[in-house]
């Protein structure tokens, strides 16, 4: 990656992480944490050269999809797609509000570029195993990629659906797992400790890497040699920090789980992230 | 009306004040104790507190297994997930077994607000209600959900239990006389019977009086347990008050409105009305706001019931 592309790509992920902030302190609700702590994974897809996408025609059939399993980092995926020109930036500060396709969670019925309908955690993993299939039946080129939360992971059915994706050597799914540690009630090392995370799914027949999720250039290499990974899914695990970069804001709650920050924090935030 | 703590709050604490009698009582959550408020029973008896994690199949199995062992299971999440994401596991493990199992579905109904439909349970009472062996409780303020709590614990037979998000209007000030399967009356009234239940007895009291302003005398029953139903205030209403309209913050498919019909159709069949949630998702906004756009106020109560006077 050169110089100049990656302070490109740096760019967008504070742009992204403002829009983040002040959408959820505007809405006064939202998980503005979740968000944060997967800017750099989105940020590398979407601008980074790996997906295949036409804002200008978004039911392109051949085209690469991102679903957003972790629903509630919505304000994240509201962000890139407006910065990917799905459509205009001033809708994201109308986040939450009535008569806005910025619902609290996605609605692929409402918005562009959302492409499936999350909030209840654990189903991104099979609709991504159901579209990869679809890919491979139409022989398109069409990859897949899912973000998950480390606690999401609790539900049985990311595993079932990781049983069926290897069963079917989809090599155009990738799994990405934002862990950054902790869900709702807390770290997940104390409410469920699934970790280590990298022999989980070589069990379950995948290819797996674990990487820093916040250093852009780590997530772009591990994300072309999934490209290259062959005859079977590949899952990235990616170590994160919930509300990176601003986690020094947090010291009471480093989990701040579903809840915007105040507006002093807010525009503590937005100084420090610049 | 004066405000009270919502029906989760009040459920939350009723159960924890549960547990110092009754050293059998366990909880299971599914990491999302500090919104169900279960978080008041953890705090106090950790030992008998389990949270499996996200993971709602897994966490109702585990509460049949609990109660199949002698344990008085109380589980808990947002009713959208307890209810949609584990009813196999609730019919097979908990319904048909007909185990002491206590589900409690909270962030019922669409005045969660902003969360939007993926967190909205609006159609749990009517999956509850499809469970056999289940008894169903709506409860509509703070003193209410006490009493449902208490009268839960006396059986042993499993029951869902509905409770809501937002902080809601006390109706019982002075005492509730609360039993199971029986509905109470808040206001007495001879030209039409509003039957509601949950968010929508505020509303309907309040309807009740702008129907008064009216000149239109409508009595209001609290029918905070939708199964069983209470056939004979149904018929009483039918009876006594010829017409009936009922509110309820759930899908019109399946929910109160379902049940009144069949007993009312049973027994005497008289014209009604119904204050619901119309076949649709609803979306993100300010609970007011929803409750407004999707028809679920007093003035859709109203504009029912001079509907049904004018027949
Ligand atoms: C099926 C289901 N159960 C529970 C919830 C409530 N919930 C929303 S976010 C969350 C925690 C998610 O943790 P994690 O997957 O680690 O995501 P993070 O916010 O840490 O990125 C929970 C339990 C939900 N949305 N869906
Ligand atoms: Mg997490």
């Amino acid at each position: 990656m050169t110089s100049a592309h990656r302070a490109d790509l740096e760019a967008k992920a504070k742009r992204i992480r403002r829009h983040i902030i002040t959408s959820t302190t505007a809405a006064g609700s939202g998980h503005p944490t979740s968000s944060m702590s997967a800017v750099e994974i989105a940020v590398a897809l979407y601008f980074g050269g790996v997906l295949r996408y036409d804002p200008i025609n978004p039911a392109w059939p051949q085209r690469d999809r991102f679903l957003l399993s972790k629903g509630h980092a919505a304000p994240l995926l509201y962000a890139v797609l407006a910065e990917a020109g799905y459509f205009s930036p001033d809708l994201v500060p109308t986040l939450r509000q009535i008569g806005s396709p910025l619902e609290g969670h996605p609605n692929m019925r409402r918005l562009p570029g959302v492409e499936a309908s999350t909030g209840s955690l654990g189903q991104g993993l099979s609709i991504g195993v159901g579209m990869a299939l679809a890919a491979k039946l139409d022989k398109s080129p069409a990859r897949v990629y899912v973000v998950t939360g480390d606690g999401e992971i609790g539900e049985g059915q990311v595993w079932e659906a990781a049983m069926s994706a290897s069963k079917y050597k989809l090599d155009n799914l990738v799994a990405i797992v934002d862990q950054n540690g902790y869900q709702q009630t807390g770290p997940t090392a104390e409410v469920l400790d699934l970790r280590p995370l990298v022999p989980r799914f070589e069990a379950f027949g995948w290819s797996a890497q674990e990487i820093n999720g916040h250093d852009l250039g780590e997530v772009l290499a591990a994300l072309k040699k999934a490209q290259q990974t062959k005859g079977r899914p590949s899952a990235l695990i990616a170590r994160t920090i919930k509300g990176y970069p601003i986690q020094n804001l947090l010291t009471s709650d480093p989990n701040h789980h579903g809840k915007p920050l105040t507006k002093e924090e807010a525009d503590q935030a937005l100084a420090q992230i610049g | 009306m004066k405000m009270g703590k919502s029906v989760r709050e009040a459920f939350g604490l009723a159960l924890a004040k549960l547990g110092e009698a009754n050293p059998d009582i366990v909880v299971v959550d599914g990491d999302v104790h500090n919104s169900t408020r279960t978080e008041h029973f953890a705090k106090k008896f950790p030992e008998r507190f389990f949270n499996v994690g996200i993971a709602e199949s897994n966490l109702v199995g585990i509460g049949g297994g609990l109660a199949s062992s002698g344990k008085r299971v109380w589980l808990a999440s947002f009713a959208a997930f307890v209810m949609c994401n584990a009813y196999d596991q609730l019919r097979m493990s908990v319904a048909f077994p007909c185990l002491d199992v206590k589900v409690v579905g909270t962030h019922a109904g669409i005045s969660i607000g902003e969360d939007g439909p993926s967190q909205m349970g609006i159609e749990d009472v009517g999956l509850a209600c499809s469970l056999p062996n289940f008894t169903v409780v709506v409860p509509a303020d703070e003193p209410s959900t006490h009493k449902a709590v208490e009268a839960l614990n006396q059986m042993k037979t499993p029951a869902y239990l509905r409770a809501g998000r937002p902080n809601v209007p006390v109706l019982y000030d002075n005492g509730c006389d609360f039993k199971l399967g029986k509905a109470i009356q808040l206001r007495p009234g001879k030209d039409l019977t509003i039957i509601a239940n949950g968010l929508m007895v505020a509303a309907a009291l309040e309807a009740a009086g702008q129907l008064a302003a009216k000149g239109i005398d409508a009595r209001v029953l609290d029918m905070h347990t939708v199964k069983p139903c209470d056939d004979a205030a149904i018929r009483a209403a039918a009876v006594e008050t010829s017409r009936i309209v009922v509110a309820e913050e759930h899908l019109l498919h399946g929910g109160l409105g379902s049940v009144v019909t069949m007993s009312a159709a049973r027994q005497h069949p008289v014209p009604m009305r119904f204050v619901g949630l119309k076949d649709t998702f609803a979306e993100s906004g300010k609970p007011e706001e929803l409750l407004e756009k999707y028809g679920l106020t007093a003035k859709d109560i109203v504009h029912a019931a001079l509907e049904l006077m004018s027949r």
